[in-house]
């Protein structure tokens, strides 16, 4: 047995894959769940729920269409609301898979093999919802490809000074890397699933998805040069888009907004939200489908210290934001510092406080961070505590003007609602497809976590 | 295990997946292509008028001035559509008992005006005025083309914004001197045939509409293409 295999189930800790596990059996313990594997009534329970809410949310879309954003609590002096807000909240979420993906695999973390596959799927749909905001909040979404530059009959291209602008292009870029990265990590596992499927209709489609891999030591050189060369492209990415995002905001003179902590502040909150969602789909789904196996200890672990690390340097963006508060000497600053802890909406600001600071700290505690019941209420907790983080920027920013008399307050109305919950729907319905129709579980990835794949001197 | 694929298979996936790179740059250029069309422009497209109005005739043949009918195009931003009695000047006299213009006449003796099929049309949200541009030089036919040959009116340009800020971005290429404005048959200098202004020969079109630009204190670039110029 091989010294590093030996050092993951050291029963100090938790080992990467639970041991007695052959290639054989991992393999037909993931693809059973998509080829044999029977849809329970709890999953068309739960699909069901999710796709009512989709429904709902193409409801709460339609009437916008038809009526105008006037249906939503957006005014002036807030004339950005719940879209900004779950934008920016969907577009973090997404930055897990993404970081867990692409830089874990650059620094060889093996760990991620486990969770990798899903965390991706879960960018993606969380990058879908996102998209959505942007797209619905222009006023006439008909028109809304006029974001891209392409040569129109206007003879004007789009404003490239704006960060709105920047936008467009990150997200766009970013949406394209992690579906090819998803694709090109599922390929290998379409095969298998092409494979071992009795069912000619499956055999069919999952061969078309495999592009006709057949696992030859050639396609396994090229495989591994592209997906680390997609590895590399995506890093930055990890990166960059929220730093794009944050730009929506810090390249405006609002106080609130206009600090240079924010690209950090926010990449760390989307990384912080991210492992959030992970977990709260991971901790189920193991649970559901016997894959504890698999997704072990220590993954749920690492998970916790990623959040306790990211949210320790989200905390230090709040107190370096309260800091530059008083320390810039600008009463406008100052103001909005006050505003936060006393003005009309400090219950909400104390609420985030309390999410994203205060209780996740019970993640030192080693008993709790490696209970699933425990980290799931945290992670919970985390994802509440951040979604309030950018109302607060956004909406108590916005709500006092320079000048008060176009001070205001904005509250958000039933369409905001059933917009924001469908997009929850519709990440979920997305999310049951997905843990039938592919396998949630990187199943090659799996496999070189294996004692038989190292390889042994002659 | 049989194969699933016949081994023509890998030919095809090859082939779609190359050709979709063409497939969808096809697509966007027929896309472009169309969005600058006639079908979408109705540059070129004659529409159905209450009586065939020849605007060669009227001005070729009898020599009639813009002016005559248009009244307005020098002081307003509606260059204006005639009454019914600016036809009847001569129509009371000349070709009285023309079937072809019973509707004029209809129109004269009713007071109900004349619903002529409207043809250069720009969107409500562009606040287009003639007189600044005839003030400054810009010619009928620039825009509305050769007028003066056409039996019945259509658009001559597309009327798309990239048309607008065409001319807008370079001024220079389309100016003439304000009293040629109205010629149908002005030409643009060349060595050969140069223009004179205030005793100036001109024998290149950006020489004589830089000029221009000066003479008739154009506003620069950057103010004619800001967007509240058109959009307000």
């Amino acid at each position: 047995m091989d010294e590093q295999y030996k050092m993951t189930v050291d029963a100090e800790r938790a080992p990467v894959i639970e041991p007695g596990y052959t290639f054989g059996t991992v393999t037909e313990k993931i693809s059973a769940i998509v080829l044999t594997r029977p849809a329970s009534n709890g999953w068309f329970v739960g699909f069901g729920i999710a796709f009512m809410l989709t429904m709902m949310m193409l409801y709460a879309i339609g009437y916008l269409f038809l009526k105008g954003i006037g249906i939503w609590g957006v005014t002036i002096p807030i004339g950005w609301g719940f879209a900004i807000v779950n934008f920016v909240w969907w577009i973090g979420i997404g930055h897990a898979g993404t970081l867990i993906s692409a830089i874990l695999l650059l620094l060889r973390q093996s760990w991620r093999n486990s969770i990798n596959r899903f965390a991706e799927a879960m960018t993606l749909f969380a990058v879908a919802c996102a998209g959505i905001f942007p797209a619905i909040h222009v006023g006439r979404p008909w028109l809304a490809y006029w974001l891209f530059p392409y040569p129109s009959t206007m003879g004007v291209w789009p404003q490239f000074r704006s960060p709105l602008m920047w936008d467009v292009f990150a997200v766009s870029t970013y949406a394209t890397i992690s579906a090819l990265f998803w694709f090109m990590g599922l390929i290998p596992d379409f095969a298998t699933l092409r494979d071992r499927s009795d069912k000619p209709a499956l055999r069919m489609i999952y061969g078309m998805l495999s592009m006709g891999w057949r696992g030859s030591a050639r396609h396994w050189h090229r495989y591994e040069t592209a997906y680390l060369l997609l590895a590399g492209l995506a890093t930055p990415l990890v990166l960059s888009v929220h730093t794009v995002v944050s730009f929506d905001f810090a390249v405006g003179i609002v106080p609130g907004w206009h600090t240079t902590i924010f690209p950090p502040y926010f990449v760390a909150g989307a990384i912080y939200s991210g492992f959030a969602m992970v977990l709260m789909l991971a901790i189920p789904i193991r649970k559901i489908y016997g894959l504890e196996d698999f997704i072990t200890e220590l993954h749920l672990q690492n998970a916790a210290k990623v959040m306790l690390a990211t949210g320790l340097i989200v905390a230090y963006g709040y107190g370096i934001e309260a800091f530059m508060g008083w320390y810039s000497g600008d009463r406008y600053d100052a103001f909005t510092l006050w505003n936060r802890l006393h003005g009309p909406y400090a219950v909400l600001y104390g609420a985030l406080l309390i999410c994203n600071i205060f209780i996740p700290q019970v993640l030192w505690i080693r008993r709790l961070r490696t209970s699933p019941v425990a980290l799931f209420f945290a992670s919970g907790v985390i994802l509440v505590g951040m979604w309030l983080e950018r109302f607060i920027i956004v909406v108590v920013s916005l709500h006092r003007d320079f000048l008060t008399s176009s001070w205001g307050m904005y509250y958000p109305t039933r369409w905001d609602w059933m917009t924001y919950i469908g997009t929850i729907g519709m990440f979920l319905a997305a999310i049951f497809l997905f843990v039938r129709l592919l396998p949630m579980i990187s199943i090659f990835e799996m496999r070189t976590l294996l004692p038989e794949a190292e390889v042994k001197a002659e | 295990m049989p194969q699933i694929f016949h081994r023509s298979t890998n030919t095809l996936s090859r082939a779609t997946i190359f050709g979709a790179v063409f497939v969808i740059a096809a697509l966007g250029w027929v896309a472009m292509e169309v969005q600058r069309s006639p079908y979408v422009t109705y540059a070129g497209v004659r529409k159905p008028q209450p009586v065939p109005f020849s605007h060669q005739h009227h001005v070729t043949g009898l020599g009639i001035d813009c002016r005559y009918c248009h009244t307005s195009v020098e002081t307003s931003s509606f260059a204006g559509i005639p009454p019914t009695k600016t036809c009847m000047n001569c129509h009371s006299q000349i070709w009285t008992n023309a079937q072809l213009l019973e509707p004029v006449r209809a129109s004269y003796r009713s007071g109900e005006s004349l619903q002529w099929t409207r043809v250069n049309q720009l969107p409500d949200f562009v606040f287009f005025n003639h007189s600044i541009h005839i003030n400054k030089g810009v010619g009928c036919n620039t825009c509305h083309g050769p007028v003066d040959q056409m039996p019945l009116m259509y658009q001559q340009q597309s009327l798309q914004m990239e048309w607008c800020l065409d001319c807008h971005r370079a001024p220079q290429k389309n100016l003439r001197p304000r009293e040629q404005v109205f010629n149908m048959r002005y030409q643009q200098p060349t060595s050969a045939s140069p223009v004179v202004v205030d005793g100036q020969a001109f024998s290149d079109q950006v020489e004589l509409g830089s000029m221009l630009l000066r003479k008739y204190n154009v506003r620069g670039v950057k103010d004619i293409t800001s967007c509240s110029t058109c959009h307000r």
